[in-house]
Parts: C-alpha cells; sequence; structure tokens
C-alpha cells in the first residue's frame, strides 16, 4: 500500500514502511547522514539512529525525527531544511567534534572522512562545547588494523559489518553513557580476538577511529636501501581500482600506469600477482583431481582469501582438512621470487625484499604467519602494502599518475592470462580453474570461457557443470556470513559439493578493506568487476594452464603440478584457533 | 585470559541451568544473573564460557555486562552489603547511613574489604520505605539503620566468631 505524505511541500506517494530519508531520496531531497548505512548488495543496514544527523521536522510532532530510522505515515508533513532542522544538526555535528581528536590534517583519513566533509557541508566554523574528551588507548597490536577509539563516533558501522554481515563478532558497544565506544571483548588487542583482518570494519568507518597499519615507510626505507634488491607485485583488483584515487572513473583500468608508477618509485622488478594466480590454478585444479581420484574429503575450499583462512581457523577448526593447502597467489610468488628467480640471478634471497600491492588488509596478517617463510629469517613476502597506501606514495613521489606512459610487467613472473586477473572478482578462481579443468580433463579446447552462473553479487551461487561424464557440484561465496552459513551445512552433512571458492569481502578482492573508500556507493564495485571481465576479454591467453612461464615454471623447476617441490614452497597447513 | 579454563567450580551447575533454559541466546541477562548469583561476579571466562554455551560472540557479552551497573567483573566479598539510596531512606538518613558503614567497613562504596569479608554497595529502594533506611545484607532486610552501634551489631553477625 503507497503512503501518501509532503516533504518540502513537495506531494509524493512511497511504499509502506519506507523511511523518510529514502521517501526524500524519490523527489532528489538529500538529508546528511553520518551513522547510517545501507548496501543492499552486503544485506547491510546500519540505521540505528545514533548520531541524529539526519533528524528532520515533522509537523504535529514535539521532538526531531531521525529520517534515517523513521518510517513514512500517511498525510505526514515534513520539512528536511527548516531552520530548526538545520541548527539541530549542525549542533550534534558540533557535539561530536567536541569529544573529538582535531587533529584532521595528520589523521590517515584526511580528505577521505565523512566526518570531516560532514562538517564542511553543514558549515561548522566553530564548536560551541566543551568539555571532557575521551582518552582511549590506540590498539596497534595487529599487522593489519590500527584501532584509534579516540576517533570512534559510536556510529556502529563497524560492529554491524563484523557481527551481522559477516558474522565474526569482534565488536561490541561497550559501557555506558559518555564512556561507551565499541571494543573487543574484555578489551583484548585486536590481534588476540577471532578477528580475521578482512578489513570490511574499516572500509565502513566513517572516521579514522579503524584504519589499516601504514607500511609506507617501510618500503621507502627498502627502496632505499642499496643492499635489497626490492621486488613487487601487484594483486588483480588493485588495476581496476586504484585510479579512483587519482580522480578516475571507477573502473578504469590503469594496468600499464600503474606498472610505470612502481617503476618511477624505484622497484627493481615489477611483477604481477595474476602470474601466481595461473600457478594457484594448476596447484587446486591438481589437488581437487587427486582428491577425487584418491577419495580425498570434499569439497574443496579454496584458500586464496586470508581473511576466510583465518575465519575457518577459529570458527571450523574442525573441517581443518577440506580447505586447500595452496598458500594464497601473493605468497606463491613471494616464495618463488625467493627461490626459482633468486637462482636465476644468482643473489641471494636474504637480499631481496618482496612487496606485495593488495587489495586486501589481511595479506599484512598474512606475510607475518610464521609458517608463510622459508626459515626464520626469510618470510615469503615481507612488506603488504594496501591500494590506497601505493596511491599515497605516488603521491608523495609527486608522480602525475594521469600522465604516467603505459608500461609492461618484467618477464617471466608477470606473465599472465585472463583467467588470472578474474581472481578479484567473486566467482573469478573458480571460473579460471572450469577453464583449465575443462580441457585438462576432456582433452578437447573449450571454447566459450565464461561461465555466467558464477558471476555477479549474489552472496551464494551454486552450478553444476558437466566435464568428461562426471559432474561438478560448485558453489561460489563471497562474504563471511554466507560462508559460515553454507559451511554449518556443510558440517551437518545436508549438502555436498566438489569444490567451493570462499572470498571474505563483499564482491571479493575488488571489495577488499584496502581498496580506495567506496563511501557506500556500491556502482563503484560494480564498475570494477566490469572493468575485471573487460581485462580478461582483452588479454590473448585467458586460460593459466596456457601461460608460457607457467609452463617453464614446471619443466625448469617445480617438477609436477602438486609433486614433491610444489608442496615444499606452494602448500601451507592451518591451525586450528579460539573461538573468542 | 581465555587460556585458562573456565572455573570448573560452578560450571557445571551453570552449565544445567543453561540447558534448562528453552531460549538460550535470548536469556543472556538471565543466565548472567545466575553466574553473578553463583561466582559473586563476572571475570572474563565466566563470560567466554557463556558466549560459547549461547554461540554469541564474547563482545557481546561483554557489552551487556559492562552496560549493566548490576554485573561486576571486579570478586565481591563473603556478604554484600547494600544501602538503599531510594527516595524515602534518602529522606530518612540513607547518606549518614552509607557514610558510617564506610567508616565501620573502612572502605568505600563499590569497594571491597581487605579480608575479602564484604562488599559495600548501594541500590535504589527495595520496597521496605516504612522501614527507612535500610541496608540490606546478602538479601537479608535490616530496617531503622539510623545507630552505629545497630550498624555495627548487624555487621558482628556476619563477621566469624573468634
Amino acid at each position: 500500500m503507497d503512503i501518501q505524505l509532503t516533504i518540502n511541500d513537495i506531494s509524493l506517494k512511497v511504499p509502506e514502511g519506507m523511511s523518510i530519508l529514502d521517501a526524500a531520496k524519490t523527489v532528489n531531497i538529500d538529508i546528511p547522514t553520518l551513522c547510517y548505512l545501507k548496501l543492499n548488495e552486503m544485506h547491510y543496514n546500519n540505521n540505528i539512529a545514533s548520531c541524529r544527523v539526519c533528524v528532520v521536522e515533522v509537523e504535529g510532532r514535539r521532538n526531531l525525527a531521525s529520517s534515517c530510522s523513521t518510517p513514512v505515515a500517511s498525510g505526514m508533513i515534513v520539512k528536511t531544511d527548516s531552520l530548526r532542522a538545520i541548527q539541530a544538526r549542525r549542533a550534534m555535528v558540533e557535539l561530536l567534534l567536541s569529544d573529538h581528536p582535531k587533529s584532521c590534517l595528520t589523521c590517515a583519513k584526511n580528505q577521505d572522512c565523512d566526518l570531516q566533509s560532514l562538517a564542511s557541508e553543514l558549515g561548522v566554523r566553530h564548536i560551541s562545547y566543551e568539555g571532557e574528551e575521551s582518552t582511549f588507548e590506540i590498539d596497534k597490536s595487529s599487522f593489519s588494523i590500527v584501532r584509534d577509539p579516540n576517533k570512534c563516533i559510536r556510529c556502529r558501522r563497524c560492529e554491524t559489518m563484523c557481527n551481522e554481515v559477516q558474522t565474526v563478532g569482534v565488536y561490541s558497544a561497550v559501557g555506558r553513557g559518555f564512556n561507551t565506544v565499541v571494543k573487543t571483548a574484555f578489551d583484548l588487542p585486536l590481534h588476540e580476538t577471532s578477528c580475521t583482518f578482512c578489513g570490511q570494519c574499516i572500509a565502513v568507518c566513517p572516521t579514522g577511529a579503524l584504519t589499516e597499519l601504514d607500511q609506507v615507510d617501510k618500503v621507502w626505507k627498502a627502496l632505499n636501501d642499496p643492499n635489497q634488491f626490492v621486488v613487487v607485485q601487484t594483486a588483480p583488483a588493485v588495476r581496476v581500482a586504484l585510479g579512483e584515487e587519482f580522480g578516475l572513473e571507477p573502473g578504469t583500468i590503469v594496468t600499464g600506469k600503474m606498472v610505470g608508477a612502481l617503476r618511477r618509485l624505484g622497484f627493481d622488478r615489477v611483477f604481477d600477482t595474476d602470474f601466481a594466480a595461473d600457478l594457484t590454478i594448476m596447484e587446486e585444479a591438481t589437488e581437487l583431481v587427486h582428491r577425487i581420484q584418491h577419495g580425498g574429503r570434499l569439497p574443496l575450499l579454496t584458500s586464496c582469501c586470508p581473511a576466510w583462512v583465518k575465519f575457518f581457523e577459529h570458527q571450523f577448526p574442525d573441517l581443518l582438512d577440506i580447505p586447500s593447502t595452496c598458500k594464497s597467489p601473493h605468497e606463491m610468488l613471494g616464495v618463488l621470487i625467493k627461490s626459482y628467480y633468486a637462482k636465476s640471478l644468482g643473489i641471494d634471497p636474504k637480499t631481496i625484499t618482496v612487496v606485495s600491492v593488495m587489495p586486501c588488509v589481511a595479506k599484512k596478517y598474512e606475510a607475518a604467519r610464521p609458517e608463510l617463510a622459508q626459515g626464520a629469517e626469510t618470510a615469503d613476502v615481507d612488506i603488504v602494502i594496501t591500494t590506497r597506501e601505493l596511491a599515497r606514495m605516488i603521491r608523495e613521489a609527486s608522480i602525475h599518475f594521469d600522465h604516467l606512459k603505459d608500461k609492461e610487467f618484467d618477464h617471466p613472473l608477470g606473465e599472465s592470462t585472463g583467467a588470472a586477473i578474474i581472481f578479484g572478482a567473486t566467482g573469478g578462481v573458480l571460473e579460471a580453474a572450469l577453464r583449465t579443468a575443462y580441457e585438462v580433463l576432456t582433452g578437447e579446447t573449450l571454447e566459450k570461457v565464461e561461465f555466467e552462473a558464477l558471476r555477479g553479487m549474489d552472496g551464494i551461487k551454486e552450478a553444476v557443470i558437466p566435464i568428461a561424464g562426471r559432474d561438478y557440484r560448485i558453489a561460489v561465496i563471497h562474504g563471511l556470513g554466507n560462508a559460515r552459513t553454507v559451511l554449518e551445512k556443510i558440517r551437518a552433512g545436508e549438502i555436498n559439493y566438489d569444490v567451493i571458492e570462499i572470498m571474505a569481502c563483499p564482491g571479493g578482492c575488488i571489495g577488499g578493506g584496502g581498496q580506495p573508500y567506496h563511501h557506500g556507493n556500491m556502482d563503484i564495485l560494480a564498475a570494477r568487476a566490469a572493468a575485471i571481465y573487460r581485462e580478461d576479454r582483452a588479454k590473448p591467453l585467458r586460460k593459466s594452464h596456457e601461460n608460457l612461464a607457467i609452463i617453464s615454471l614446471y619443466k625448469d623447476y617445480l617438477g609436477e603440478p602438486y609433486g614433491k617441490k610444489a608442496h615444499q614452497l606452494l602448500h601451507t597447513s592451518y591451525t586450528p584457533r579460539k573461538k573468542i | 585470559m581465555c587460556d585458562t579454563a573456565s572455573p570448573n567450580k560452578f560450571v557445571q551447575k551453570l552449565d544445567d541451568y543453561i540447558d534448562s533454559l528453552t531460549y538460550k541466546k535470548e536469556n543472556l541477562i538471565g543466565v548472567l544473573h545466575y553466574a553473578q548469583e553463583i561466582y559473586g561476579y563476572l571475570p572474563d571466562n565466566v563470560q567466554w564460557h557463556i558466549a560459547q554455551k549461547l554461540d554469541i560472540p564474547s563482545a557481546t557479552v561483554y557489552g551487556v555486562v559492562t552496560f549493566y551497573s548490576f554485573f561486576t567483573m571486579i570478586p565481591r566479598g563473603e556478604h554484600v552489603v547494600n544501602v538503599c539510596t531510594g527516595t524515602a531512606c534518602f529522606v530518612r538518613g540513607a547518606e549518614k547511613l552509607k557514610g558510617e558503614l564506610e567508616n565501620q567497613l573502612k572502605i568505600k562504596a563499590g569497594e571491597t574489604t581487605t579480608d575479602n569479608l564484604f562488599t559495600l554497595e548501594t541500590l535504589r529502594c527495595v520496597g521496605a520505605c516504612g522501614l527507612a533506611p535500610v541496608m540490606i545484607v546478602d538479601g537479608k532486610v535490616h530496617g531503622r539503620m539510623n545507630e552505629a552501634q545497630h550498624i555495627n551489631e548487624v555487621l558482628a553477625k556476619y563477621r566469624p566468631e573468634i
């Protein structure tokens, strides 16, 4: 049933149950918001009305109504731009600022902060309120995420993301009144909780309360160390998002400029994580065939995503035998740079620094995992920076990004196929695996390489793909909450699959916690995904097993896929962890 | 904290209580009440145990415990002395009673004596306004507590005999 109401003298009809905020949007009336965030594609809705910024005047109502949480009613007369509403909004922001550090200039979120832009939009020129300011300890315990509760505005977006979408449940509002703040259980440092470091809390945090652990200085130091041979690699999802940091349209592919920028920054070699994505396909597909032939446990779960890996270690420690033992692609490339490539150059792996540029903050934690190293001194990957941090370095070096000439990745660990680039979007790993599995198992050429059923933003996608007389039951999942739903059914023996791809972040790596901030605009994720598939189509080779550099890697160095040497270098093991 | 096992002493009792509930997650506050009754307070590992048993995040449990002033994470004494500071008691000298108790026990409200015998707290109205001012020791109401001597006599009943 439609409801008839008036907003700013405009008469409109909207469906029952709609909020005033959404109703206003239908007639192009914007109401400022701060804590409110709705991401339909992720089934994420934070409308707890804690910030009171979206208040509007409703005729006949004594107090102002928060438009994000107040449903429309028949005959309602709403004023969004009355003096009272505007003054109340400004007062709310001033109150928030009165208990907020005024260190905007040096804040990691400077110019990317919702509170800052709101204060500017509302014309806050001074803060009328003075009083006590919170003093909480900053948590830098983890390798991935920095928590500064002093900058927390109690909007609880992170809590909604962590508890409801990801079902990890690390955060809760703790205490009451002025002392309320979003914290972990028992004030534990993040490193000691079940946090997966997916970084989605960072992606939705409106202020600088949650940011990545900045490693930019470490990279500069390595680049300026004459004794270090510094090699960089970039993940597939970085090249379709980095341009946004320099004002380019979302979905602009900047692969060539990105490589050019990395060369200008002084990296000795610029390699592509896509090479290792092709390698992952070779290893994982062989592992699947091996499990099927030897009666191993199914389903095989992909293991490219470090947040997902940490999630199952905490939440499903009884199922540790089902994920693939493959290291994630950047770890594979790291170990190959320090073994295969170091050998070919004749240099000591200890003098090589491997830097990964990732759309992800969990990769920072992953790189520090002790088992992902060859001995105590040689980690597979030394430093991980996010897409955002790379952009920061490019700006720090005063490089004119849009004037850069397109450059190519270095040979041989920069060679890749279209199957590798699609790792960046949800469904990509399995689509890439199917392209190879089909040809290997049937001996025929796969004419149509696109598997449309595996693409798109549905949280759980299923398909049955017949190959060489066997039906492969596959599922593609993104978002950890969706993963939990399926894993619980697997644990209970209710459903069976042969292989499942799981990515922690909604949309896959293109929506990673280290990507340029989307500020709630989901069209940006769609544009990035489209760019990923465009880049795939433009590649001359689109199947991992056709990658010539991969073929010679196996021939010259590794031997058989899933063989002894491959096991030693490219595979890993998992640790059961406690649920906090 | 979570590496230490839950205190076994009462864990069976707590588990039995949780098992007896039809709605478990929904009854978090009730479970916390019960746990505080048997443990005297809610240490981290008890909260963690409840979180596992109810299949909810520990952070959620911690959030609830820190929200309600009734719940405490600090061990309490063997006997809990409460002073009513509700309106009737307030008018009839609750502040004086509280001061006298602080004086005799040598602690402030919210604290526990060094011998762990008494914890002093305040609460609001137990419905015994006719007896104001009242103090409540381990749930038993003692009324018309105006005299220092009288207060001392009540406390003495809870002290071990020498």
